[in-house]
């Protein structure tokens, strides 16, 4: 019969009907969505700087940061660890795009209150952005009385100086996120009169994931010093070390020829030279807190 | 020719004609802003999450019923739990969305308000990893708005869900999970 050949195609509608592919139907519906590139860093430091990551709203960052004495002085000093600088900070994220932060360091006695902004999230997906872009802004104010010969006389304006950072990093791949943060960094009266008052730098810095848990972090900050000012007794700041994640610890260990730990020190006042051995072994401990009410923890009332 | 075949391909013919969305009308019901939560209790720990735009999309002529989880829509209080969430435990990058497809096994009059025990057996997919699952839920129907219930566990091993052994204690191995999702009639657009 002719008429029977046809009935395959008249059978498709309802076919179309029954094979429903529901699953298939709610992704069209959803669409293409623009992903935010989280976790370019473990933490808001890649070592001794200022990574692109900030704290989320209503969290809380307390950190404790050391840095032991030179490797090179010896077992008589325990390779470093019979002195410790310490830096106590808490710093906060008042929304998720920008934080502000609070330490002190027993380096000169310095007190350093910060500002963070991220302002270009990186994005995969429909809409795609390359890099996350975050700027940084810091005062310091040292106190120490006696640091240097003079220092009574010292206003507290000559005791201040401030850093711009403008940090710009991409997250390449699941493991690895590079950074580059150009530095402006000015001190209304340098430690040494022999410096200038301002000083830029760049940064380089990133890491590699070795597993879920723990990276490999390295750093390196340039600065355009000229050499007119070759007799200044400062070097570059270079670190490297590894990240490891805990839950809501974040613990840093590493090796840096810096004692500082505020921008204004280890790119600024480095001392110390890799190739002599002045290396620093230190960490960073992050203990983050979520300041939320109670009662949004439990949105179905567990 | 037999007279049956030819009202039946009669009404073969009238069928083909009719658009689809009329054919699928009053048939489909959807949501995008379902609630699925969950929560891990362990004596050090307390952790809980909820998604607000769970998609579920249940055919009543079928019984087929399509639930579709973004990953990423889990909000935590704590956010470094919450990254820590997708990039560690369920690798969102890799495995964004967690599904459900399956069907509901009781025979419903979709059309009488009233609350019903159901059950629905399918394919439930997190973290890339399948497992065959008959969850337990209530629909409750009033008024063309059909509400699915359902309170069930995941095994975190069941889906390869790797936990740390430092941060042993802080997760429970079985998760409870919640979902309460609000249908309401849709049509293909």
């Amino acid at each position: 019969m002719h008429v029977l050949r046809i009935v395959p195609f008249l059978l498709i509608p309802l076919l179309s009907v029954a094979q429903d592919d529901l699953l298939g139907e709610l992704e069209s519906q959803a669409g293409p969505l623009t992903v935010p590139v989280e976790a370019t860093f473990k933490s808001t430091r890649i070592i001794n700087g200022h990574s692109v990551e900030t704290m989320k709203r209503n969290h809380l960052d307390f950190r404790i940061s050391h840095r032991f004495g030179r490797l090179n002085s010896g077992a008589y000093e325990l390779f470093g660890l019979d002195q410790a600088t310490l830096r106590l900070g808490f710093e906060y994220g008042l929304t998720d795009n920008l934080m502000v932060g609070v330490g002190r360091s027993s380096e000169q006695k310095a007190y350093d209150f910060f500002a963070k902004y991220r302002v270009l999230q990186q994005t995969t997906g429909a809409r795609t952005v390359p890099v996350s872009v975050t700027l940084f802004g810091s005062t310091v104010v040292r106190t120490i009385r006696s640091f240097i010969p003079g220092e009574a006389q010292r206003s507290f304006q000559d005791k201040l100086s401030y850093t711009g950072q403008v940090l710009i990093a991409r997250k390449f791949s699941e493991r690895l996120s590079l950074q580059l943060s150009p530095t402006y960094l000015y001190r209304n009266q340098p430690e040494l009169p022999a410096d200038d008052r301002l000083l830029l730098a760049v940064g380089i810095g990133g890491r590699y994931k070795l597993s879920k848990r723990v990276s490999l972090n390295g750093e390196y900050f340039w600065t355009a010093r000229d050499a007119g000012s070759t007799s200044l007794p400062y070097y570059n700041s270079m670190a490297v070390g590894v990240d490891i994640e805990t839950g809501g610890h974040v613990f840093q260990l590493h090796f840096t020829n810096s004692l500082g730990m505020i921008e204004k020190q280890f790119i600024g006042e480095t001392l110390g030279t890799w190739g002599k051995g002045d290396i620093h072994y230190g960490f960073n401990i992050s203990r983050t807190f979520s300041l939320e009410k109670k009662s949004k923890q439990n949105p179905v009332g567990w | 020719m037999n007279k049956y075949l030819s009202i039946y391909l009669l009404l073969l013919v009238l069928s083909w004609g009719l658009p689809q969305p009329v054919l699928a009308q009053s048939k489909l019901y959807a949501t995008a802003a379902g609630q699925t939560s969950f929560f891990s209790e362990t004596p050090a720990e307390n952790i809980s999450a909820v998604n607000k735009k769970t998609q579920a999309l249940l055919n009543t002529t079928t019984g087929e019923l399509a639930i579709r989880i973004t990953m990423r829509d889990f909000d935590f209080p704590n956010k470094l739990m919450q990254e820590h969430f997708n990039e560690n435990y369920v690798e969102s990058d890799k495995y964004p969305t967690a599904t459900f497809r399956g069907k509901v096994n009781q025979t419903i009059d979709y059309s009488q308000n009233g609350t019903y025990p159901v059950s629905a057996t399918g394919q439930f997919t997190v973290h890339d990893v399948s497992q065959n699952r008959t969850l337990q839920g209530q629909l409750t129907i009033k008024d063309n708005t059909l509400t699915l219930s359902s309170d069930f566990d995941v095994a975190l091993t069941d889906h390869k869900i790797d936990v740390p052994k430092i941060v042993f204690m802080k997760i429970a191995q079985v998760i409870q999970v919640k979902a309460r999702y609000q249908l309401t009639p849709y049509t293909r657009p």
